[in-house]
């Protein structure tokens, strides 16, 4: 299973036989484990990484540090949940150390960010501050260059 | 003026320049190239290693060590081919740290041969062999294995060998395979074993490949039963920890014959590079999972590249060791030098003829699989190509 998944997170998109073929198994195997893993939850989902830049020029993201008063009955869940359901915000974890909620945001622009903190987030009950960090530029993301590769400086033929 | 013709070695103007090299040569003049033809890991070498090498250049003086290699790095050798092959070496008298397992091989070539004494060299095989025991004044004889043996040495072609060349010195096996990725079991050893017992007939195992075995674990010939007193161990840390340019490998052997290995070996090198064995000490205690890691990452792209040449229509047989596959080209009508040139210039692809590696593999090309996923599809997609192309053809 683990090694199905690591093959997964490398590349979502090879296919059953691909996977089959690579890890000694047969379509079938390959196809039920996915959907056990899919059906326990495991597998969340399978998306796409990009390079803004080259996808969308009008891409601007933010990285937004969000402390938080945490309820008596539930802790910060309720407050996490909340945000998860904004369009604009792409990732939310709860972190240890100096701030509560690190959350990732999209916008178009500067403004929108900008909006999107001022009048969402800062509004929201149990929020005592928030530290927005824009995004300059993405190198790495889930293990998968933004950048180009380094070259093989391997002889063509050894 | 100098006529360089005149006072040149004989022995070393005589020696052909490699195969591989040749090919090279070819593939760096065109553009757009992608290759399926190198000898090395495309991993990096472990940072745990290179922090090792780090730290040595930050805290230790680099000067010249022991001839033989660090006594540590020796009993870590040691350790590993006993917690890893099962064999017991004295660390003291029985091993040498070399530069690289090229060095190693050189040094058993002429710690063993006089003139004229004949090597049998079990083909397809790396480039190094033939030309070495030619410097050292041995003769090379070719031991060429099949296809349908799987590439491995039968009995049968041994005892052939003998006859025909009953006062051979020495054989030279180098499983897991370079170019075939070939491995021999101790089933397909003892009979070879038994063979050789009966002789004075010395071994040469050369075994850089042992760490990248895939479904089962390298066995060393000299494991079997009387077979450590007649065989040379060769072994390195370039294809197991990706640690190619750190030129570091070691030789394992009865002493008698490090003995003489070691004077050879103190008068043309002194020691190897003392940095490289500073880290390969950590490579050999702290690297274990690292090894395995890459290991099943090969194991991944082998299963994935056997696929794609089942589904050309090449016929390969599932390799078991290396990082290598060797399909057989006979179907497209081709020899190995003509499909290797004509799929460098109609697909831009690069693998190596197996001519390279000797007769034996004229029907056949290497395929290296040190390359990522990304890259090995693409090249294996163009390849499809070619081979479609190539077989509607031959039907027309």
């Amino acid at each position: 299973m683990k090694e199905i998944l690591q093959l997964l997170k490398q590349n979502a998109r090879l296919s059953n036989a691909e996977l089959a073929a690579m890890t000694n198994r047969t379509e079938d195997e390959v196809a039920q484990m996915i959907e056990q893993m899919e059906h326990d939850g495991i597998i969340r989902g399978y998306s796409v990484i990009l390079d803004d830049e080259l996808a969308d020029q009008d891409t601007v993201s933010a990285y937004i540090e969000l402390k938080v008063t945490p309820k008596p009955d539930c802790g910060f869940e309720e407050i996490a949940r909340i945000i998860t359901a904004y369009p604009e915000v792409d990732s939310v974890t709860l972190m240890s150390g100096g701030y509560d909620l690190g959350l990732t945001v999209k916008g178009s622009n500067l403004r929108d960010i900008a909006a999107f903190v001022a009048q969402r987030l800062s509004a929201l009950d149990g929020v005592l501050s928030t530290a927005t960090h824009f995004v300059l530029k993405h190198y790495k993301e889930k293990g998968i260059l933004i950048i180009e590769e380094p070259d093989d400086e391997r002889s063509v033929v050894s | 003026m100098i006529s360089y013709d005149q006072i040149l070695s004989k022995r070393a103007m005589e020696i052909k320049p490699s195969g591989i090299r040749r090919f090279f040569d070819l593939a760096e003049t065109m553009e757009g190239v992608i290759s399926l033809g190198v000898g090395e890991p495309d991993f990096r070498t472990p940072w745990t290693i290179r922090s090792a090498a780090i730290n040595t250049l930050e805290r230790q003086v680099i000067i010249y060590g022991g001839n033989a290699g660090l006594l540590q790095l020796r009993h870590e050798i040691a350790g590993f081919m006993e917690r890893r092959h099962q064999l017991s070496y004295d660390p003291d008298h029985e091993v040498i740290v070399t530069v690289g397992g090229s060095e190693a091989v050189d040094l058993t070539f002429r710690s063993l041969l006089n003139p004229g004494d004949e090597v049998l060299i079990t083909e397809p095989c790396f480039v190094c062999y033939a030309p070495l025991v030619s410097m050292a004044d041995g003769v090379p004889v070719p031991l060429p294995t099949r296809h349908e043996d799987e590439f491995r040495l039968t009995a049968d072609t041994l005892r052939a060998a003998l006859h025909a060349h009953p006062n051979a010195k020495l054989l030279v096996l180098s499983y897991p395979n370079n170019p075939t990725g070939a491995i021999m079991s101790k089933e397909d050893y003892l009979p070879l074993a038994e063979l050789i017992r009966t002789t004075n007939l010395m071994v040469l195992s050369d075994e850089i490949y042992s760490e990248l075995t895939y479904g089962t674990k390298h066995c060393s010939i000299a494991t079997l039963e009387g077979m450590q007193e007649r065989t040379v161990v060769v072994n390195g840390f370039s294809k197991a920890f990706a640690m190619t340019g750190w030129r570091l490998g070691w030789m394992a052997g009865p002493a008698p014959i490090i003995q003489q290995a070691l004077k050879i070996h103190q008068y043309g090198i002194m020691c190897a590079p003392m940095i490289s064995q500073r880290a390969a000490i950590e490579a050999l205690t702290n690297c274990d999972n690292e090894v395995e890691r890459m290991a099943e990452e090969y194991d991944h792209r082998r299963r994935y590249m056997l696929r794609r040449f089942h589904e050309m229509g090449l016929t390969c047989f599932p390799p078991a060791g290396a990082f290598y596959l060797f399909p057989c080209i006979a179907s497209t009508g081709m020899d190995a030098e003509t499909f290797c040139e004509t799929l460098l210039k109609e697909e831009k692809v690069a693998v190596v003829p197996g001519t390279a590696f000797g007769d034996s593999g004229k029907e056949h090309v290497r395929i290296s699989y040190a390359y990522s996923l990304k890259h090995l599809t693409e090249a294996a997609d163009r390849m499809e190509r070619f081979i479609k192309r190539h077989n509607t053809n031959s039907r027309e």
